[in-house]
């Protein structure tokens, strides 16, 4: 049997997305967060760099141009509408979390301190604008405080450490999810009238990841699971800074105050990529040129890294070469950059302050995700179906905003604004409709899931899985992609799928059975790599985040538009909702 | 290298009381011993438990005691952690035992939230951010930092000898609010650190200082509460 629960509005996810929206929709009707984690360990903690918004404290900045910026730096996949609301409600959204308590790095006269970041300029000058709000180099970690703090001031019901694994619909409709409450390994049903999957991004479908051990895409399989599709799963972004090997990020913020990409040669390389933006270029951009360098043996020591170099002497001199009057020192550089440099420090042994920094692309962001309209209700076709009493925000859903690459510091943006969005929307539904029934037998799918990889006596190791899925996925589904590279990724996700069938796991018991939970996600990060490299095939252009070597141009004449995959591997498109900006070549 | 791990195990299903499992497992000396504990439940022993999330110091998930010492179990490299050879893993002390290194974090939630962690300040602050000067932001900077892993509190004996004690995180979390200009309700939350299980169970030991993977200065900042309670400034 399995405990039952009603709530108006439930928010499934403890991040800045589903505490925004939970906030929201709990001063009007009775809400309720279901996190797997603690909420506090919510990854939107680990967030960095800024969050921007066109408060034009440091200098002129209007939110025009930061839609402009974001739907360039998009590749022009952003709908138009998404992004204009995304960048003129962030000055509004900024605000509200500072009146929350937000602690905010402040200018002289008492400001929100804004700082630059990749990709974000004033339109008139081409040049970079200060644009992304910041609280040290812990901004995500501040936010999430902030929210959570918030939501206990407001008295949200929590229930923490309490995991979905399905959701629960009649007729096409959603009316609330199960979950496994993970210290008793009991079920949870949980009848809602309206249902947000704020369930975060599904980083862990690669190795080298900036992402958490918990981010296995729970949201967005499920919806897989119920039939229905997410949007261009082609578009998953790799950030050019994660530390050699390990993956762990180090921000945009880091070039922002004036770090440069150094190669073997000792050369600044990104003037000849981007001769304008240069370092700040998008970070496709600046993935890709790093690779670039490593296939031409620049490399550092012919290997696969390059240099991040943020010593105060060396940041100088290119800050004078590109005529620009500021100068840092290490202590500037430690108060702007505490814990990155501290990353540097504790993992890899190194001093950032006198050594340059081995770096290499991680894999970072899913600009894709759980298709959802302006008020983050979710869409069960390319037509604009909307499935009643089903949301999605943050890294999990996909409204557009991010197109083809996300720019540095829209995601925080993103969940602040539409998490908005979609917590008052959901309060307003649950205001006008009753609950619907539910069978008294919702828990049943998810028990039989649950035991069947529990009493599997297979011979396969759910750990093995992984780790190979994981390879392959760098390997063929990475920075550059091919055919040939990818149908191989997807002959080789199908033959695990298939050896996924017949795992066992050790843990038997009920009791917080992380075994058990393991291997659940490990069924979600199977079905989502295998619809990522599906939808990368069907996308034969380059845009943005998704490059092809065997088609390395932009194709707006044909691909134009946004791709819609389902757990069958069909493939729908539709079109882009374009604004004020056509498309023209994007150059940095 | 070749790494031996003794690590304490407790099923609440199956076991009386915990016990002593040990692994041999291969590591690079620059992995984490966060890496080494996937690697016993990944090719050892998948009944192996622990809470772990974004495995570089952030979260505050893996609080544990490593060799006698409380740390983040991502935060240690196995290079500074093994001592003959051997790590030494345990659950944190003084928080209910559940299953193998997991420990029912509520108490310690319940005491964060006794302390009113959030901004009180009924003023309609407009349309426009309040204004704050860098100074009276840096007042506070320090206590802005933690992550809640109860590092701190869990290692602090006053709060082993008295499990009502709010423990350090709550009174760093109380300093961040009670040092920062656009709060009031400094007189409400001192209020309640005046309380017996208050500030005054702290006995300066320094525990909490040292093991705070944040490195936040946690004994100063529980030494400025009690100034401001007996000199009733903020300053
Ligand atoms: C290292 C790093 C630095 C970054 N820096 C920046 C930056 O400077 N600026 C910026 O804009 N963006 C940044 N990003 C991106 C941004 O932080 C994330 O995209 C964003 O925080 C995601 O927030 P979220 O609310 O969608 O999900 P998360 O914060 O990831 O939260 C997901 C939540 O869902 C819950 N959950 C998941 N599955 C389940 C389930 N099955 N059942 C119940 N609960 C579940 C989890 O417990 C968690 O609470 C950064 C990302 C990383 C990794
Ligand atoms: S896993 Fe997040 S702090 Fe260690």
């Amino acid at each position: 049997m399995a405990q039952y629960h009603q709530f108006d509005a439930l928010v499934i996810g403890a991040g800045g997305s589903g505490l925004m929206s939970a906030l929201y929709a709990s001063k009007s009707v009775n809400t309720a967060v279901i996190s797997k984690l603690y909420p506090t360990r919510s990854h939107t903690g680990a967030a960095q760099g800024g969050i921007s918004a066109a408060l034009g404290n440091m200098e002129p900045d209007k939110w025009e141009w930061h839609a402009y910026d974001t739907i360039k730096g998009g590749d022009f996949l952003c709908d138009q509408d998404a992004v204009d609301i995304l960048c003129k409600e962030a000055i509004h959204a900024v605000i509200d979390l500072e009146h929350m308590g937000l602690p905010f790095d402040r200018t002289p006269d008492g400001k929100i301190s804004q700082r630059r970041f990749g990709g974000h300029t004033n339109n008139e000058t081409k040049k970079p604008v200060m644009r992304a709000c910041h609280a040290a180099d812990r901004t995500g970690h501040m936010i999430l405080q902030t929210l959570y703090q918030q939501c206990i001031k407001n008295n949200v019901r929590f229930f923490d450490e309490f995991q979905m694994v399905d959701m629960i619909t009649v007729d096409g409709a959603c009316r609330g999810i199960v979950a496994v409450e993970l210290n008793t390994g009991e079920l949870h049903v949980f009848h809602a009238k309206a249902v947000m999957l704020a369930t975060g991004g599904f980083g862990k479908v690669w190795k080298i990841t900036s992402n958490a051990h918990s981010l296995t895409g729970d949201g967005p399989a499920i919806i897989l699971r119920k039939s229905l599709p997410l949007e261009d799963m082609e578009f998953y972004q790799f950030h050019p800074t994660g530390i050699y090997k390990m993956g762990i990020l180090l921000s945009e913020a880091a070039r922002g105050e004036g770090a440069v990409f150094i190669n073997d040669k000792g050369e600044r390389f990104m003037e000849r990529y981007a001769p304008t933006m240069k370092d700040l270029a998008s970070r496709d951009v600046c993935s890709r040129s790093i690779y670039k360098e490593v296939r031409a043996g620049n490399g550092i020591g012919g290997k696969d890294y390059v240099y991040l170099d943020f010593r105060p002497d060396r940041i100088n001199k290119y800050l004078e070469a590109d005529g620009s009057s500021r100068r840092v020192d290490a202590e500037y550089i430690e108060t702007r950059l505490p814990d990155i440099i501290e990353f540097v420090r504790v993992y890899m042994g190194i001093d950032p302050i006198t050594e340059p920094v081995p770096i290499q692309p991680t894999a970072h962001y899913a600009m894709g995700g759980i298709p959802t309209d302006l008020d983050a209700r979710v869409l069960a076709d390319e037509k604009g179906t909307v499935v009643e009493g089903l949301y999605a925000a943050g890294e999990a859903a996909c409204v557009s905003v991010h197109g083809a690459n996300r720019l540095g510091t829209n995601s925080l943006v993103d969940l602040i604004v539409y998490g908005r969005r979609g917590g008052i929307h959901m309060a307003e539904y649950a205001k006008q409709v009753d609950f619907k029934l539910i069978g008294d037998d919702a828990h049943k799918a998810a028990e039989d899931t649950l035991n069947a990889i529990r009493n599997n006596a297979g011979s396969e190791h759910p750990g093995q899985i992984r780790k190979e899925l994981q390879m392959h996925m760098d390997e063929h589904v990475g920075v550059f992609r091919t055919q040939e590279k990818l149908e191989e990724a997807l002959e080789e996700i199908h033959r695990l799928k298939e050896r996924y069938r017949h795992i066992h796991i050790d843990d038997k018991g009920r009791r917080w059975n992380t075994d058990l939970m393991e291997a659940w996600e490990l069924g979600c990060l199977l079905d989502l790599a295998e619809v990522t490299a599906v939808s990368a095939l069907a996308r034969e252009e380059s845009r943005g985040g998704h490059y092809r070597e065997d088609f390395p141009n932009r194709d707006d004449q044909n691909f134009l538009k946004h791709t819609m995959v389902w757990s069958d591997n069909r493939i729908t498109y539709k079109p882009v909702r374009i604004g004020r900006y056509q498309p023209t070549e994007r150059k940095y | 290298m070749k790494v031996h791990l003794k690590i304490k195990r407790f099923n609440p299903e199956k076991d009386k009381k915990p016990y002593w499992g040990e692994y041999d497992i291969e590591a690079d000396e620059g992995d984490r011993v966060l890496d080494a504990l996937q690697t016993v439940k990944w090719t050892i022993d998948g009944t192996l438990n622990f809470r772990r999330s974004c495995a570089h110091g952030i979260c505050g998930s893996d609080a544990v005691r490593i060799n006698g010492r409380n740390v983040l179990a991502c935060k240690l490299l196995i290079r500074d952690a093994v001592k003959n050879g051997q790590i030494t893993v345990e659950p944190i002390l003084g928080l209910p035992l559940i299953k193998d290194l997991i420990v029912d974090m509520e108490p310690f939630f319940a005491h964060y939230r006794a302390v009113m962690p959030y901004l009180i300040n009924d003023t309609d602050p407009g349309e426009r951010e309040r204004l704050q000067s860098p100074e009276e932001r840096a007042r506070y900077d320090d206590t802005t930092k933690c992550i809640l892993c109860a590092c701190c509190t869990t290692s602090c004996p006053s709060f082993w000898a008295r499990g009502e004690y709010v423990g350090p995180a709550a009174i760093v979390q109380a300093h961040r609010f009670i040092f920062d200009s656009r709060d009031e309700g400094a007189a409400q939350r001192l209020q309640v650190l005046a309380e017996p299980d208050g500030v005054w169970r702290c006995r300066t030991i320094f525990n909490c200082t040292e093991v705070c993977p944040r490195d936040i200065q946690v004994t100063k900042a529980i030494g400025e509460v009690k100034r401001a309670l007996i000199t009733g400034k903020l300053d």
